[in-house]
């Protein structure tokens, strides 16, 4: 396949397009659904983020049950939902970049990789877990 | 390079320019090899510090929602915490870096669609960043502390 592309030696960075390397024979399954993933999550966090800024900004110093309430509204609760779930999918998919790009040996940036997985899927159960609660009981 | 397992810079771009020289960088933002000065360098290594931080933020969100769920007695302590002055702080911060992130991430959607990879429009938008940051922020904090009064 080699002759196809620029001449470049063994060493040197491929500056070839994803789309290059899926009509090759590179990873035609999931070579950009990492990357292609981050945006479409992106693009949902944000009106998700802008709703949840303000939402929380306007109701600053609210008591308990004003707080509890609105987050327990159906349509607050299904918009916290995918907030938690692609707010934490983003989160694990950037962070493993971050780790990627830094941390050596490879197995350390797996290890922590797989750390800031558990870490997320926890914490994103848990938040869940609470906005149902909260959804529910009201 | 190759003895030097800890170095981020050992996962290097290496290229070479159309005159023929060769050229090798960093793949990631990276502290030590590019100028910090510069806005490119700048805004690439925000964005990965506001993401980092906004991920430490997501546990102060996971307290604060599993102690609305769990009680008005829960939700004291939250309130108590967030009410401080550390408190503010970090809330007045993490604001700062959720804004930079939304509008660095549009940013680079802005970019991925195919615009703005000249340097004179990446100064421009480098700039509407940060100065839409710092608007958003007070902004934001105006809304808070009108709630807050009312």
């Amino acid at each position: 396949m080699s002759e196809n592309f620029p001449s470049t030696t063994a060493h040197q960075t491929r500056l070839q397009t994803p789309l290059g390397r899926v009509r090759q024979n590179g990873s035609a399954k999931s070579g950009t659904h990492h990357w292609w993933m981050q945006r479409v999550t992106s693009v949902a966090l944000l009106p998700l983020m802008l709703w949840f800024t303000f939402g929380l900004a306007s109701r600053a110093g609210a008591p308990y049950e004003e707080m509890a309430r609105w987050v327990g509204k159906p349509f607050n609760a299904v918009l916290m939902l995918l907030l938690i779930g692609i707010g934490f999918y983003h989160t694990a998919g950037g962070l493993q970049v971050v780790i990627e790009d830094y941390i050596r040996p490879e197995r350390n940036a797996m290890a922590a990789g797989l750390l800031i997985r558990g870490a997320c899927w926890i914490l994103g159960l848990l938040a869940a877990l609470s906005v149902l609660r909260l959804a529910v009981a009201a | 390079m190759a003895e030097n397992h800890h170095d981020a810079r050992e996962a290097t771009m290496v290229g070479r320019r159309t005159d023929g020289t060769l050229v090798r960088r960093p793949l990631s933002p990276h502290l030590q090899v590019y100028d910090m000065l510069q806005m490119t360098s700048l805004t690439s290594i925000m964005h990965r510090f506001t993401g980092s931080a906004w991920s430490v933020g997501l546990f102060f969100f996971v307290w604060w929602i599993v102690a609305l769920a769990s009680g008005p007695e829960a939700y004291a302590n939250v309130q108590w915490f967030m009410g401080s002055f550390i408190g503010v702080i970090l809330l007045f911060g993490l604001t700062a870096v959720v804004w930079y992130h939304t509008l660095a991430g549009v940013r680079h959607l802005y970019w991925d669609a195919g615009h703005g990879y000249d340097i004179p429009t990446t100064y421009r938008t480098g700039w509407a960043v940060f100065i839409g940051t710092g608007a958003l922020t007070v902004l934001t904090w105006i809304v808070a502390a009108i709630a807050w009064a009312s």
